[in-house]
């Protein structure tokens, strides 16, 4: 398989990464290098074989369903690169 | 005085019990080389202030004699461990001067066992590289060159500016990680020792996330001791990380020097490759016979899926990433782009912050799982990962304790050699890594040779999950009779 211009836009909007108008060759040439590479996998005979799910045999471990953190709401917000007291501040969403 | 330096952990560990010099004078020994060495751009971030009050304070507790076992040790932490308090990027400009306001649990676990820290090594961009050159803060010198050639050369990757101040004695031993061979080939081209871990044998809590099913730290250290010593501080169970796996963290120095007699170690023939260098398959040899020697016994065995391991890991990793990565948003943290509106905010953020490897590993990683792929590739890449494990699972049941392959197809190469073209070339460096990442299991680089034009190699022994013990001893063996390797001091 193989990725055309109009899919790599695509990928590009899907992924959330502005991709320009000169970009697109150079990036579709890439993208269809590794999956040509992948591509080998087609030959493997997967048949009944389950898909790994964890590399280790253990059981998912849960947590006590209790508070054990919180009120640190001044360390979420200080790497943020716009707040307004507690808040993180974005471009208007809802008109 | 012989030069602090030089020495290894375990040395240096003997000379502070022993009240022969101070954390201090070894600290500063080590700041100074770092300050000599800044044109190998090992460390993003010096903190020259932290590890002078870290090694005054070991100094205290060394003197009341309740010092841990890493007291007054200069240690380096890759940049993609959270450090509370001090920038880490993971050399993304996309983090730009992000401060955690947490401590990772493999650095803390340090910091317990008095360990110091100097400062942030350099990285490939969110460890997605294989010669540290996708860095926001640009590429790592490799302290080793060719005989007769002044030509800078790659540490390897991701792990490079670990790998490179390990060798160039700028500290004693670092932090790494490893997700598809980040650990073991910067070890194998700086002829340091580099252990990735079983899964789940370090937490991962505080380390920026690659692909959270193969990402495993570990440390790169000068000797198979001083990587057995940081091992044990850094191993152990955390439930903040819900892989992190509960069961005891033993003494893996007590490994080191054990017999390995009537151990069976596996030669896989599928290692064999078309077109290796002779050099390559000499040193193997070598290993085999050093291992012989030992007593253990050599058996070949197959992993019949090997060849497969790669590519699948260029849709499992790639897929994970685009996961993990989306939260870099210019919300939360980090750079922000301005924009009209939120998708625009998010679409330039990301096209300004991400370097271009990164980039294209995400957007593949998104095409793989999007509607009407996620069979043919995601789902088809997870059973041929069964099948990985499946072969090392059935060589392990036939008795074989370890598997002795070569660590990398080839020596390190120069900045800017390889992957211009095609991205492939590049992640062919890590044929013989990947392998142990897709199983899960622990694999360990050992320094064995030079190639003829002078650069070290490493050979690799790969062990059953949570048998880094047998990977220590075996290690051991390696390094007994290669002798260890230093570069020629040219920065």
């Amino acid at each position: 398989m193989s990725v055309d211009a109009a899919t790599v836009r695509r990928i590009a909007h899907l992924a959330r990464i502005a991709v320009s108008e000169d970009e697109v060759p150079h990036l579709q040439g890439e993208l269809n290098a590794m999956l040509a590479f992948v591509e080998q996998l087609s030959e493997v005979n997967v048949e009944g074989v389950e898909p790994m799910t964890s590399v280790t045999p253990t059981q998912m471990k849960k947590r006590q369903d209790v508070v054990n953190d919180g009120e640190i709401a001044d360390d979420i917000v200080a790497n943020a690169p716009a707040t307004e007291g507690h808040f993180f501040l974005v471009p208007k969403v809802v008109e | 005085m012989t030069d602090l330096t030089s020495l290894t952990l375990a040395e240096a560990r003997k000379g502070l019990a022993a009240k022969t010099f101070t954390s201090l004078e070894l600290t500063d020994a080590h700041l100074s080389a770092i300050e000599a060495a800044r044109v190998l751009n090992a460390f993003v971030m010096e903190t020259p202030d932290q590890a002078r009050t870290m090694a005054r304070e070991a100094d205290v507790r060394i003197a009341k004699g309740d010092a841990g076992p890493l007291a007054g040790i200069p240690l380096g932490i890759k940049d993609l461990f959270a450090t509370k308090g001090v920038r880490t990027t993971a050399c993304s400009k996309i983090l730009g001067t992000f401060v955690p306001t947490y401590e990772s649990t493999v650095t803390s676990q340090l910091w317990r066992d008095g360990a110091v820290m100097l400062g942030k090594l350099n990285n490939d961009e969110f460890a997605m590289g294989s010669s540290n050159e996708t860095s926001c803060f640009g590429p790592v010198g490799n302290p080793w060159r060719r005989d007769d050639s002044n030509t800078t050369l790659v540490p390897g990757g991701s792990s490079g500016g670990s790998a490179s101040a390990v060798a160039a004695l700028l500290c004693m031993g670092a932090t790494a990680t490893d997700t598809g061979g980040s650990i073991r080939q910067p070890a194998a081209f700086t002829a340091t020792v580099g252990i990735k871990p079983t899964y789940g044998r370090c937490s991962r809590w505080g380390i920026v996330a690659f692909a959270s099913s193969l990402d495993q730290a570990g440390p790169i250290a000068r000797s198979v001791r001083d990587a057995a010593m940081l091992l044990r501080s850094m191993a152990g169970h955390d439930p903040k990380d819900t892989t992190s796996v509960d069961i005891p963290v033993p003494d893996y120095e007590a490994a080191i020097g054990k017999s390995v007699k009537g151990m069976k170690i596996g030669i896989p023939r599928e290692y064999r490759l078309d077109g290796m260098p002779a050099e390559i398959e000499k040193l193997w040899q070598s290993g085999a016979d050093w291992l012989r020697s030992a007593g253990a016994e050599l058996v070949e065995v197959s992993l019949p899926h090997t060849k497969y391991a790669l590519p699948a890991y260029y849709i499992v990793a790639p897929a994970e990433a685009s996961s993990n990565l989306a939260r870099y948003d210019g919300v939360r943290y980090g750079l922000r782009e301005s924009a009209k509106n939120i998708i625009e905010l998010y679409e330039n953020t990301r096209a300004e912050g991400f370097g271009a490897e990164v980039k294209r590993r995400v957007m593949i990683g998104t095409y793989v799982l999007s509607a009407g792929y996620y069979d043919a590739y995601y789902l088809r890449a997870q059973k041929v990962r069964t099948l990985i494990k499946r072969d090392f699972e059935d060589c392990f049941a036939r008795g074989v304790d370890a598997i002795l392959t070569p660590a990398t197809p080839s020596a390190a190469f120069g900045i800017g050699e390889k992957g211009g073209a095609d991205p492939v070339e590049m992640y062919l460096n890590d044929i013989f890594t990947v392998t142990v990442n897709m199983a899960g299991l622990p694999g360990i680089a050992v320094p064995a040779g030079k190639d003829a034009q002078g650069l070290p190699l490493g050979l690799q022994l790969i062990g059953r999950p949570f048998d880094e013990e047998t990977l220590f001893s075996l290690g051991e063996v390696i390094e007994q009779a290669a002798g260890r390797f230093t570069p020629a001091r040219w920065w």
